[in-house]
């Protein structure tokens, strides 16, 4: 019988050369490697995502994904200079990290301003020195068998380790920056790993950001979350416009928890938002809420999996795009139900508003219910601005763009409505009004 | 010179002719109702004056003081001084009633080169505006027209009128689905605007809103044309007599 050869891209080949010379250099010990190793033969056996894998077949990665880029090297002086006057959300109050082309950058983070409770470890150092934290690393990601979280755990090579002590309650919230800075091309892999305590109470605010380069993210954060806590987490995608984003939510939930989640997507050539929420405890409610405002040639696509593994939790999921141009805007949510899961409430819903002709909407609701005393739904809409009501406007004298902006703004406010920090919420609502004004 | 001037209109919608060689002027500071009976084409012309894009004008024009609106866009008629009551007013869920009434205002100031107005000010004016109207304030922060009843959307389009100032505002059917408290409010209301800067063209099935709304003339509508006007009085005898003696005549 002869062997089957499978042909490698351009990408997969270089992400194997990659690995083999980097291996020897990628911090951690024997268990982080064999870790690596293990997630490394899982790529090689899957290669890149394409459009023949279900999950991701409205953004082929294979065809995406032209070429590997190198390794991130840690940034230069110059480099961490040059990248001060990167500040999105400068406005919050916040306890700022930054981590440049991947890897942590002291000087631009704020180390000394941790509240009663809090820990923060950079995963470098943490692997280095064999801190005991490193332990937490990869504890959601083994459960998951997405290829590129698996190239993730093969790469990582640094990001933050967060603690929040059972009963803390983090007043300011955590700003994590990802900043792309350099004018070439390179690849990150930064993995943060947030665990909070019992009852604990925290906001992560992650935001993504760089330069006009081609580079690529693929970013994770494994997040652990123990009953009665209450974690708000929203993530800024505004890459650069020729960047290729990739990033993954790996949540766990406990009994009596409170999670809201935002995604925030308007930068990027290609982005690819995954979550992959479990609940594991019963009485949790949470509400995963996202928006993408996307132009020309940009494609977003987020893909959602609520797998409910215990009964009586409520989720609610809502996710509005904005799409002008030739844009792309996919939606695939998937809402597990396993067999003892009952009483589960899960409400899941998708609208898309089509600003020309060119743009396409795509959403893949799924429900896998196998418990029979259940509540679960699911809605998905595409179309363009109601002309009665943009004929309304324009009657009281508000001309064409800016009525249109109004009806934009109130069709992305109802998903940015869902994060509780208000400041935060005025901060996205400028976003999207600054989006609107560079539309030409 | 009249204020509007219609000019042998003829508008189509879908191929299907709506108005038929219609002729009607509204003088300044005249309030000039138009009645007709369903389907005579008493909402097209309310909204081909507004600027509405489904209708086909094929002959004829529209001159507001003395310029063809014909070509203008709906938001520039406003800046003008034209103002359009929607019989059935708009909701428009997500846009705060304060934030949709100062981002018109500001755009029909900016518009006719004024400056935009202060926050204190834009409050002082809408806040006496509301009182007038019996409006609650707290409605002003909800979403336009969601969740308002009938009487509180007209009241609502009232005080749009009142904040806008226009030089001529049409009313289509704003009796249509109010009670008689509400119908009193929301006349009171435009009563309170008649001047001799501004018109009102006030187009209506029924002749009770005129009994609130007294007019100086009335137009008689049907079949796209204007077939009668006469005085205040043709409303009672319209209202005695129903229009059936106007199909047939236009038939």
């Amino acid at each position: 019988m002869a062997e089957l050869t499978v042909v490698k891209t351009e990408a997969e080949k270089g992400l194997a050369d990659a690995f083999a010379a980097a291996k020897p250099k990628l911090p951690g010990g024997g268990p982080v490697a064999a870790m690596r190793e293990a997630a490394f033969r899982q790529f090689q056996a899957c290669g890149l995502p394409n459009r023949r894998v279900e999950e991701y077949k409205y953004t082929d990665l294979r065809a995406l994904m032209r070429d590997a880029k190198p390794l991130a090297a840690p940034p230069s002086k110059a480099a961490i200079e040059a990248a001060r006057d990167r500040k999105p959300f400068d406005e919050l109050d916040a306890i700022t990290l930054t981590l440049l082309n991947g890897s942590f950058v002291p000087e631009l983070s704020d180390l000394s301003a941790t509240a009663a409770g809090l820990t923060i470890v950079p995963l470098s150092g943490a692997l280095a020195e064999g801190n005991a934290l490193v332990a937490k690393v990869g504890r959601l990601a083994a459960g998951n068998d997405d290829v590129m979280v698996a190239l993730n755990t093969a790469f990582l090579n640094d990001g933050l380790i967060v603690e929040v002590a059972d009963g803390a309650a983090i007043d300011r919230p955590i700003l994590v920056r990802h900043v792309f800075g350099d004018a070439s091309a390179a690849a990150t892999f930064a993995r943060l790993v947030l665990t909070v305590g019992k009852g604990a109470r925290v906001h992560l605010i992650e935001t993504f950001c760089g330069s006009d380069a081609d580079y690529q993210v693929n970013a994770a954060l494994e997040l652990a979350i123990a009953d009665g806590a209450h974690v708000d987490h929203v993530k800024v995608i505004e890459d650069g416009g020729m960047s290729l984003h990739v990033s993954s939510l790996l949540a766990d939930i406990g009994a009596h928890a409170r999670f809201n989640d935002f995604t925030f997507i308007t930068g990027g050539a290609a982005v690819r938002n995954q979550l992959f929420v479990r609940f594991g405890g019963e009485e949790t409610v949470a509400r995963i809420h996202g928006a993408s405002m996307l132009k020309a040639r940009q494609h977003a696509d987020t893909t959602l999996v609520a797998d409910h593994a215990v009964g009586h939790c409520q989720s609610r999921e809502l996710f509005k795009s904005v799409l002008d141009g030739e844009s792309r805007g996919v939606f695939q949510g998937k809402i597990i139900v396993q067999p003892n899961a009952q009483k589960t409430d899960g409400k899941m819903a998708a609208h898309a508003l089509l600003l020309s002709e060119a743009a396409e909407a795509d959403a893949k609701p799924e429900l896998e219910i196998f418990a029979d005393d259940v509540v679960c739904g699911h809605g998905a809409t595409a179309g363009a601005l109601d002309e009665d009501l943009l004929f309304y406007l324009r009657a009281r004298g508000i001309p064409p763009k800016e009525a249109e902006a109004l009806l934009i703004q109130a069709f992305i406010g109802e998903a940015v409505e869902g994060i509780e920090h208000a400041g935060l919420r005025e901060l996205l609502m400028e976003s999207a009004a600054r989006w609107l004004a560079a539309r030409s | 010179m009249s204020l509007l001037e219609i000019k042998n209109l003829h508008v189509e919608i879908d191929g299907k002719k709506i108005l038929n060689g219609l002729s009607l002027n509204v003088e300044k500071g005249q309030v000039a109702a138009i009645m007709g009976p369903n389907g005579s084409g008493k909402s097209t012309l309310a909204y081909v004056l507004a600027g509405k894009e489904d209708y086909d004008v094929t002959e004829g024009d529209i001159l507001f003081d003395g310029e063809s609106i014909l070509d203008m866009d709906p938001d520039v008629r406003a800046a003008k001084g034209l103002f359009l009551a929607f019989q059935y007013p708009i909701e428009i869920p997500g846009v705060a009633t304060m934030n949709f009434l100062r981002t018109a205002l500001n755009a029909q100031r900016k518009a006719r080169g004024e400056g935009e107005l202060s926050t204190p000010e834009f409050l002082k004016r809408v806040r006496e505006a509301a009182a007038k109207l019996d409006i609650d304030p707290e409605m002003l922060k909800r979403s336009v027209n969601v969740g308002f009843s009938g009487g509180e959307k007209k009241r609502a389009e009232v005080l749009q009128m009142t904040m806008f100032e226009p030089r001529l505002a049409i009313l289509d059917e704003t009796d249509s689905g109010l009670d008689i408290d509400a119908l009193k409010i929301a006349a009171d209301g435009v009563n309170r605007l008649r001047s001799p800067e501004r018109s009102f063209l006030v187009i209506t099935h029924y002749q009770r809103l005129l009994d609130h709304i007294v007019p100086d003339v009335v137009h008689v509508l049907s079949k796209g044309r204007i077939v009668r006007t006469g005085g205040k009085e043709l409303a009672l005898e319209l209202e005695a007599r129903g229009y059936a003696e106007y199909q047939d005549e236009a038939a």
